[in-house]
């Protein structure tokens, strides 16, 4: 194929290849990875991903040669029910596209990441033998991923959304029967079960909303509804997009079914980094994107979930502030910066929560990978400390509650870790949203949109952002400044070339990130705008950029003087609990809503199944019904059936059965007496009576 | 009607021959029942003389009553007139047989007197076809050869068979 | 004019009486002598029927019943030999091993 000929006809036809080359890599590990060495497996994974984001790139391309209107290519007719009719088709269009290429892009980074982590990971939990499981889920996943964004109906977008919804499961639960320093304990398949739990509450609206439009819309494939919704009642939309949205709070970690993804840091920082960061939990905002003419005609829907967005942006941040887990911390800060997302496609600013999709799956990325940098120096560190101990025969009483992930026992890891830190920095810097990075272009259209449309969710969001800025601050002044406050982060060592080559690469995008869509230019937002239609975009402002900036510089410097200025003892209470009090505690234990929900929800259900136990099944159906009713009933059949019936009639008959056998028995054997002559007799019996029959029949 | 002299004949031949099977099956010595079944054999060849079948009567006297009879009564001296004693070990075997046969002729006679149209009567000179040891020579060499070289075999295998089993064996010796 | 019935009738009576002597009787000789009676009565119906129906089979079959007889003759009192050897008894009663 000549690739100009291929430029004029584009190369759309390729575009089921975005799934397949992930399925061919999980394929070809599944079937061979358990033979082959451990690069081979991670690199097949990793290419095939890469192939994938070649793919993506080529129908971009493909895509702006015809100005980015939208091609569908259909593979197969998935089901004709009546009036259903759904191909298994994938959608090429702008919006899509640009999910493929962050997914892929970032994935393929992630993937060779992996490489080098899960390497040091399996044998510091000891199983190597997971490696290889590993990526065969990894690939997995982006094959969900990419169904998911490129379907062209919302039943392969439910496909898509439920496939990466197991894989999270599968990847949380990965050290499904060993805690973080690889001793056994369930607590990790738990986190995966809450993973589920809460994304089936979710997916359950989703499947709702999908139902309701097939029954008010006449269809599910997304131009068909779309072209519908004018011809519907306003109520009717609304509650699709209610229930859609409970869809989205489900996957995109939202109150308030939020709770399931500080606990999803379970998994392997690599799977925190691409499913819990970058990919899969924005899923629910391009859900909202891809919906958008649905949203768009009920201003009452957008409305709601600007609010559930920022007010989780806030809620989220707060809690961030009083973490110590650093993946937690991580976890909360994207809690809170999905919310940033699905606050701006709420609001209708589509371009802006993408283009904010976008710099955060760089940024957010680089930030779990380096954290998951800094664990695995703090454990290559532990490592050293426990050989050099036995050396020594000296006994460390914290052996046993020693957490790498814990930020207290870290600090002073700058010299240490050099690359890791200077990454972490780039990325802290563009999380916060301090120009020229990448956030701050996108954070800053956010607010922007919102101070202009929405005020509240403004001021909600500006808080969000000042909270943001102080909980990177404070995180990495206790991670890299100051003195070592372990051990094991004195011996921490910087991690390998193949895990900081990606770290490097994600740092640039996260610096570089925001010439993507660049007041002035919007270049992402005018790429949207093939799918999306006209687009609000509203000008840059010097005020509104200058306010933000200064709010994260000083939440940056209120971060210095309570983490930085002073140095902080290993066993010392927070500098922040000092200042806040009682409130610190709030945040520190998250609000205490795992408890709330579980008193409410929870303890509720469990009382719920356990009245269904113990009275509806244990009293009355067992007890009741069944030794009462049916075991009594039973018990007088049973014993009429054994005794007259039994006894009597059926033995009766079978013993009467043998007693005649018997009887008849001992008459027939006289003639077998062994005299040849009553043989002889009974012959001519025989011929008597035969001769007798014949003459008398 | 008047008094049917080949009727008689047959009457008198026919009580002669079940008086001597009752001798036989009476009498108390192997010897008179042998005895009274030459005599009975006898009176069947009368009646195949009747029936026109004076080649069969003549083979009957001759193998029967001559051959047959003559080797009874050799193994009758070889053995022995043994007088059997009692105890009956079957005491209902005597009159089950008597009575079972009683029902045989019973049935038969009901059978052919009652059930069956009349099956015509035969005359005594016998007309019929020709019967001379010449015509039953032709049909035994030409239709029924075959079975007749097969009894041919039989009695010799008989004969051998007969020999080999009353062969004196050698103490302690095999066969040979 | 015998009617044939009468022929029939007494091969029958005939047949009977040895049936009744081979049950009745426990000498083996005896038996045998009755077996002959009884292939006898067989061979005047064949020769009945073949004088009815004017054909010469049934008197041929006759040859081949006494041709028989004579075999079975001869086998049958070889064995009364023999087993009057072993067990020094005719009587059939006594060779009753069978039962065991």
């Amino acid at each position: 194929m000549l690739f100009s000929e291929a430029m004029s006809t584009g190369f759309f036809n390729l575009a089921p290849l975005v799934v397949l080359f992930p399925g061919i890599g999980l394929l070809f590990n599944m079937v061979f990875g358990g033979r082959l060495p451990e690069k081979v497996v991670g690199w097949v994974a990793s290419l095939a991903v890469g192939a994938a984001f070649v793919i993506s790139i080529l129908l971009a391309v493909s895509l702006s040669a015809i100005h980015g209107h939208a091609e569908i290519v259909s593979v197969t007719e998935w089901m004709s029910i009546g009036s259903l009719h759904l191909d298994w088709a994938f959608r090429v269009d702008t919006l899509s596209v640009a999910m493929m290429l962050m997914v892929s892009g970032v994935g393929t980074l992630i993937h060779i990441y992996a490489i080098g982590y899960m390497h040091e990971d399996v044998r510091f939990k000891g199983d190597p033998t997971r490696f290889q499981r590993f990526f065969v889920f990894m690939n997995l996943f982006i094959a969900m991923m990419m169904i998911l964004v490129s379907g062209d109906n919302y039943l392969m977008l439910f496909v898509g959304w439920e496939g990466v919804g197991l894989c999270s499961f599968l990847l949380i639960g990965f050290w499904y029967d060993l805690d973080i320093l690889g001793r056994p304990s369930l607590e990790n398949a738990k986190a995966a079960n809450k993973a589920f739990i809460a994304n089936r509450i979710g997916d359950f609206g989703f499947l709702i909303a999908s139902f309701l439009i097939f029954t008010y819309l006449g269809s599910l494939q997304f131009d068909l509804v779309f072209a519908e919704v004018e011809h519907v009642a306003q109520p009717v939309i609304l509650t699709i997009t209610l229930f859609m949205l409970l869809g989205v709070v489900g996957k995109s970690a939202q109150i308030p079914l939020f709770v399931w993804l500080p606990d999803a840091m379970a998994g392997p920082t690599p799977v925190s980094a691409l499913i819990h960061a970058a990919t899969m939990v924005t899923a629910g905002v391009y859900l909202v994107a891809r919906s958008a003419p649905l949203y768009g005609t009920v201003p009452a829907a957008q409305e709601i979930v600007a609010l559930i967005g920022a007010v989780t942006a806030l809620f989220a941040a707060t809690i961030a502030v009083a973490q110590y887990d650093i993946k937690r911390v991580l976890a909360y800060s994207t809690i809170s910066q999905l919310g940033f997302m699905v606050a701006a496609v709420g609001m209708g600013a589509y371009a802006a929560g993408m283009f904010h999709l976008v710099m955060h799956a760089f940024f957010k990325a680089l930030l779990f990978l380096s954290a998951g940098s800094v664990i695995l120096g703090i454990e290559r560190g532990y490592h050293a400390m426990s050989h050099g101990k036995k050396g020594h025969g000296f006994h460390h009483t914290d052996d046993e509650v020693f957490n790498p992930n814990d930020m207290r026992n870290m600090g002073g890891l700058k010299d240490r870790m050099p690359v890791t830190f200077w990454v972490y920095l780039a990325g802290t810097l563009a999380l916060a949203g301090i120009p020229p990075f990448a956030g701050f272009w996108s954070k800053d259209e956010i607010l922007l949109d919102a101070s202009l449309h929405y005020p509240v969710v403004y001021w909600l969001l500006t808080a969000a952002a000042f909270m943001t800025a102080f909980y990177m601050g404070r995180q990495v002044w206790l991670v890299f400044f100051g003195k070592s406050r372990h051990e094991a982060a004195e011996k921490a060592e910087e991690s390998p070339r193949i895990i900081t080559a990606p770290l490097v690469i994600l740092a640039g995008l996260s610096v570089l990130g925001g010439v993507l869509n660049l007041p002035h230019f919007h270049t992402l937002g005018h790429w949207l705008e093939y799918t999306l239609g006209e687009l609000r975009i509203s000008e840059f402002s010097w005020l509104m950029a200058g306010q933000a900036t200064l709010i994260a510089l000083f939440a940056i410097f209120l971060a210095w003087l309570l983490y930085g200025r002073r140095e902080q003892a290993a066993n010392e209470p927070d500098a922040l609990k000092k200042l806040l009090g009682p409130a610190f505690v709030v945040f520190e234990h998250m609000y205490w809503i795992d408890e709330g929900y579980a008193a409410v929800f929870i303890n509720r259900y469990k009382d719920l199944a356990r009245f269904l136990a113990e009275v509806i099944d244990g009293r009355f159906w067992h007890d009741w019904l069944h030794d009462s009713v049916l075991a009594a009933g039973f018990g007088k059949l049973a014993r009429f059936l054994a005794d007259p019936v039994d006894l009597g009639l059926i033995d009766g008959i079978a013993n009467g059965l043998a007693d005649l056998t018997q009887w008849v028995a001992s008459r027939l054997r006289r003639f077998q007496n062994g005299f040849v002559r009553s043989y002889a007799l009974s012959v001519l019996l025989g011929v008597v009576l035969i001769l007798g029959y014949l003459l008398f029949r | 009607m008047a008094v049917d002299f080949e009727l008689i004949m047959f009457f008198i031949l026919a009580g002669v021959g079940i008086g001597t099977a009752a001798g036989m099956l009476l009498s108390r010595s192997a010897v008179y029942s042998a005895l009274f079944l030459v005599l009975n054999f006898g009176a069947v060849a009368g009646f195949y003389l009747f029936l026109n079948a004076p080649f069969i009567a003549m083979a009957q006297i001759t193998v029967y009553a001559g051959a047959i009879m003559v080797l009874f009564l050799f193994v009758i001296m070889l053995l022995g007139a043994e007088k059997l004693t009692p105890p009956e070990v079957l005491p209902w075997q005597r009159p089950l047989a008597v009575v079972l046969a009683g029902i045989l002729i019973l049935e038969a006679a009901y059978l052919l007197f009652l059930r069956t149209p009349g099956l015509g009567e035969i005359q005594m000179p016998g007309f019929g076809p020709d019967t001379s040891p010449a015509a039953i020579g032709a049909i035994l060499f030409g239709k029924y050869l075959l079975p007749f070289e097969i009894t041919s075999v039989l009695l010799l295998t008989a004969m051998v068979g007969a020999i080999v089993l009353v062969r004196p064996r050698k103490q302690g010796g095999g066969q040979e | 004019m015998v009617p044939i019935e009468y022929y029939l009738i007494l091969s029958v009576v005939l047949f009977a009486m040895g049936a009744a002597g081979v049950l009745a009787r426990r000498n083996a000789l005896i038996i045998f002598m009755s077996i002959e009676l009884m292939l006898n009565a067989a061979n005047l119906a064949f020769v009945t029927f073949a004088r009815q129906y004017g054909q010469l089979d049934g008197q041929v079959f006759v040859f081949f019943v006494i041709a028989a007889a004579a075999a079975e003759v001869a086998v049958g009192l070889a064995l009364i030999v023999m087993i009057f050897r072993s067990k020094h008894s005719i009587d059939v009663d006594q060779m009753s091993s069978l039962r065991e």
